[in-house]
């Protein structure tokens, strides 16, 4: 099947939906790859690194998208500023589209690309479930989002990120607010921190401490009873009681007083995005300040800011990109590419590309099959054994180790010992042997400075351990010798003590001899 | 030529073998005062075998001198031949000459003590002891050698009823001794002596036989344990202090290896030798945990050594696989380049890894890799989630996180490396396999994993070759 890629059409996208890396892993799976000719300018990637990873480069782009069974792209199709035309009638009738859709807020397009028969996945609609996470586009770009966001910062303040003493004097680090720590939100918190600032962090999901916290952030608590876990069964913030905000803003207030640079990330599936910095508390915020909206798009979370620019309120710089994918879009395509490739490879076996229905991946993003609508899909009647999306940050749950207990010897000795002196006081009755007690004494003894000196033996030596046991056990050949050496004793006993003593060598022999082999071997 | 010693002149010599045998095992606390040790302990045996031969009651004849000159030859050849990665097999099967002797002994001595009338119940004790001993570590060790070796089986055998068989006869083991013990001439004693050496032959056959073959260190190390135990009690009957004292040391360092093995993971002795593990799952299909459903993604040598290039800290977690793919030099290989690209590499020892205690140590010592960045678990854990890359090569359970979390999971409390806190987890194995435990392994399906399939052998030349190139 041939997959193509053509050149983002709306104004100011940098990004493309594959890198020469990620074409090459494409015709690994068995695809055939069309690109745009100059689809990659934006990100830095030119027509001759996509041919060289085997893609042909088609200049004509009406040719690319009739010529494509499956076409990748970043954004939704619209109508391309250069000639007027709408994308959608550019694609092949039946032909597979893969992009973000926005289906729920976009009806209009799903009906355009209905009457061409198409077949769409949305990328915006994948499942959050760990097994989809490698094709998690909105987590991949929230990641660049977030760590853009901070670089926007910076570029805008007028002073360090880190704190300095030098001999000019000293500089205090910046402090950092970011509100949301979703993927973004922790993205920026490492970026932030990065640079050396000062960050705190807020969400309404208590769950996101420890996220926040493993990366050197100070969370953010409301003094507030917490019996509401903000997060949706899809592992999204909630929209919260009236209470709680009051509480969550009254939070904010003092904070914007304090705070240098401010991230906000926060956003409601489908929905405006709440508004946390209002308009009073930039105002209360210090001259030089920065607010930096990751909700610009869906209408933001700061009272001043406009989408898609930078304003200045009272020394306050208010930035609403809603570009900073494309700010860095070398990287977002490459991880948009790699989405894509893993979202394919799971499609494909056998190098034939399917949709399967039974795939709860394909079938959640499946907008349109063959032009009829199939979104939303059905709900899952499991959805409640789905477990919640640990967005970006795996967390290991914090189990004590039980630490082997190496230091410590084990408590069962003074049983052991215990065992040992009723053995002995068993033998002492049974006879007056007289030699007997004293070599009771001397093996129990030999038992403790065994248990003493072996505990001391370091684990990288324990072959060698066993090997020279096995070596010094063979001092039962004197017992052999003993039998195959008594002049008058019987035959028999002859023989096998001599069996014995021959056994026994090989066992000193080969013991001494192959420890002197391992130790000679360890070397620093 | 030296007169002849009385057998209390001779109690000197045995007493000074005896402590340069304590001070032998003391050598190997560390790597540095080992080979100092091995010496000590080489000593030691000389000067109890030359005190031997000046015995007064000891004949210097062409067998004595011929049975020490042919087994020494033999086991001199055994040690120059085995390569490292049969180290498991060359141990047992030495586990089980010494079991051999003690028994050969106590027969041998028997007959002796009778025709000399010094004959008694104490004596009578020791010699079934010893040769009930013995016998149980000679043919359990040849079992053990056997499966190690692959020309047996590693699954066990699992007679029904077997735990009832085992008792039989260890009850026939403890009522033959009755007879025995009261028997009028040497020729009625060693009739019931040797029926005893019998069913205690098919007891040592039979219990390593329910052992499965990844549990092998431990019976390994019980086995050395037995063979002390064995050798102490010939030592009681020949009222040797250095057999004695040897035994105890022996004993005692084989139960603590057994006891350092059963911790490690999770399981007590019992467990390990009655429960026949890792059967269980044979019927059922492995619980596999939740969340251990999923997808694993796979990674090439190229990209592999790309992260590996990129990382500053990398650890390398041998198993068992790295062992049969004798792997051990190319992995050698692997760190000398990353060291020389200033890149730390360290290695991460699983008690249990390997098919003996200190396996992996051995094999990584003679592919030349320094010793002192080989670390033991506790001492590496906690850097886990320091570290960029950790490359798991041929082990399963013992990186298996599910040990922590999974309160259903077989071998749930068994301290394991924690692989998965570090940031990406190279995964070397041939395919899907559970591992010996028969658990799911959720690491596999962790978002920083990454599967690398194929031989160990064959990958990690790949990646090495890579390496150079790159």
């Amino acid at each position: 099947m041939r997959v193509g890629i053509p050149t983002e059409v709306h104004p100011g996208e940098q990004r493309v939906a594959a890198t020469p890396d990620t074409v090459r892993k494409l015709i690994k799976l068995g695809f055939e790859v069309s690109i745009q000719s100059g689809a990659g300018e934006g990100a830095k990637l030119t027509d001759e690194a996509y041919s060289d990873a085997g893609a042909t480069v088609v200049s004509e782009v009406d040719a690319l998208w009739r010529d494509s069974d499956i076409v990748l792209k970043v954004r939704s199709p619209e109508t391309d500023p250069a000639d007027g035309t709408d994308e959608c009638n550019r694609l092949r009738e039946g032909g597979w589209l893969i992009s973000l859709i926005q289906p729920a807020t976009n009806g209009p397009l799903v009906e355009r690309l209905s009457t061409r028969k198409a077949t769409v996945i949305a990328l915006d609609q994948i499942p959050r479930i760990s097994r989809a996470q490698k094709m998690d586009v909105l987590s991949s770009m929230a990641n660049i989002a977030g760590y853009r966001a901070v670089i926007e910062a910076a570029n805008h303040f007028g002073s360090f990120f880190s704190g300095q003493i030098t001999a000019a004097g000293r500089t205090r680090p910046a402090q950092v607010m970011v509100i949301g720590a979703g993927v973004a939100g922790l993205a920026a918190i490492a970026a932030a921190r990065g640079l050396g600032a000062e960050v705190r962090a807020f969400d309404v999901r208590l769950a996101a401490k420890e996220q926040v916290e493993s990366l050197g952030a100070r969370f953010l608590e409301l003094e507030f009873p917490a019996d509401e876990g903000g997060e949706t069964a899809g592992g999204y913030a909630k929209i919260m009681s009236k209470e709680f905000i009051d509480a969550e803003m009254a939070l904010f207030a003092e904070q914007a007083k304090e705070v240098d640079i401010i991230i906000t990330t926060a956003l409601i599936p489908g929905k405006k995005a709440p508004v946390l910095i209002t308009k009073e508390m930039v105002d209360s915020m210090k001259r030089g300040s920065i607010v930096v909206d990751l909700a610009a798009e869906q209408g933001g979370n700061c009272g001043y800011t406009q989408p898609d620019r930078a304003i200045e309120v009272n020394g306050v710089t208010v930035l609403g990109y809603t570009d900073l994918t494309s700010r860095l879009a070398t990287q977002s395509s490459q991880l948009f590419g790699s989405n894509l490739v893993n979202l394919l490879s799971d499609m494909t076996t056998d190098g034939v590309c399917a949709i399967d229905l039974e795939d709860e991946v394909v079938r959640k993003s499946l907008v349109l099959r063959d032009g009829v609508v199939t979104w939303p899909p059905p709900p899952d009647p499991l959805k409640a054994v789905a477990p919640p999306p640990t967005d970006e940050v795996p967390k290991p749950a914090p189990v004590e180790t039980p630490a082997p207990k190496v230091d410590s010897k084990p408590s069962n000795m003074p049983s052991f010992v215990g065992a040992l002196l009723g053995l002995g006081a068993i033998y002492v009755g049974l006879g007056d042997k007289g030699d007997f007690v004293a070599q009771l004494t001397v093996f129990v003894l030999a038992c403790f400075v065994g248990w003493q000196v072996v505990w001391n033996v370091t684990a990288a030596l324990h072959t060698p351990l066993m090997s020279v046991t096995n070596a010094i056990s063979g001092i039962i050949i004197v017992g052999g010798m003993m039998q195959a050496g008594n002049a008058s004793a019987d035959q028999l006993a002859q023989i096998l003590g001599a069996v014995a003593i021959l056994v026994a060598s090989i066992n000193i022999a080969g013991g001494f001899l192959v420890t002197h082999r391992m130790l000679a071997m360890f070397r620093k | 030529m030296m007169t002849a010693l009385s057998a209390a002149q001779l109690a000197v010599p045995y007493l000074i073998a005896g402590v340069l045998f304590i001070m032998s095992l003391g050598g190997l606390s560390t790597q540095e005062s080992a080979r100092r040790g091995n010496l000590y302990g080489i000593i030691g045996m000389f000067i109890a075998i030359v005190a031997t031969f000046l015995h007064a009651d000891v004949d210097i004849n062409t067998l004595l001198i011929g049975s020490v000159a042919v087994g020494g030859v033999i086991g001199a050849v055994m040690a120059a031949r085995v390569v490292m990665t049969g180290m498991p097999q060359l141990v047992a099967i030495l586990h089980s000459f010494v079991g051999l002797a003690a028994v050969l002994v106590g027969i041998s001595t028997y007959i002796t003590l009778f025709a000399e009338g010094d004959f008694d119940t104490v004596h009578g004790i020791e010699v079934w002891l010893g040769v009930a001993i013995g016998a149980i570590t000679f043919t359990g060790s040849v079992i053990a050698w056997a499966k190690l070796r692959g020309s047996m089986s590693g699954t066990p055998l699992l007679l029904p009823g077997r735990h009832f068989l085992n008792l039989a006869m260890l009850l026939a083991t403890i009522g033959l001794a009755v007879p025995f013990l009261g028997a009028e001439a040497s020729a009625d004693g060693l009739i019931y002596l040797y029926i005893m050496t019998g069913v205690t032959c098919l007891m040592g056959v039979h219990l390593v036989m329910a052992i499965g073959g990844a549990d092998m260190p431990v019976v390994v190390s019980l086995l050395n344990s037995y063979s002390g135990w064995a050798a102490a009690a010939s030592g009681f009957l020949l009222s040797n202090n250095a057999l004695i004292i040897t035994g105890a040391l022996v004993g005692s360092s084989g139960a603590i290896l057994s006891y350092i093995m059963c911790e490690a993971m999770n399981r007590s002795i019992w467990n390990v030798v009655f429960g026949g593990f890792g059967t269980d799952s044979g019927g059922a299909p492995a619980p596999a945990a939740e969340g251990a459903q999923g997808e694993v993604t796979e990674i090439d040598t190229s990209s592999c050594a790309n992260e590996l290039l990129a990382a500053k800290r990398v650890i390398i977690v041998p198993g068992y696989g790295m062992a049969v793919a004798r792997a051990q030099h190319m992995v050698n290989d692997l760190t000398r380049i990353l060291r020389d690209q200033d890149i730390e590499v360290r290695y991460a020892i699983h008690p249990v890894a390997g098919r003996l205690p200190g396996h992996m140590n051995v094999l990584l010592a003679e592919a030349g890799v320094p010793y002192d960045i080989v670390l033991e678990m506790e001492e590496i854990n906690d850097d886990f989630p320091k570290t960029d890359v950790v490359l798991v090569i041929g082990a399963n359970d013992i990186v298996n996180p599910g040990a922590q979390t999974d309160t259903s999971s077989p071998i749930y409390g068994m301290p394991v490396l924690e692989a998965w806190k570090s940031g990406m987890v190279v995964i070397f194995k041939r395919g899907m396999g559970a591992g010996y435990a028969g658990v799911a392994n959720p690491l596999f399906f962790h978002e920083n994993s990454r599967m690398l399939f194929g031989n160990a052998g064959d990958t990690i030349a790949q990646l090495v070759s890579n390496l150079r190139e790159g």
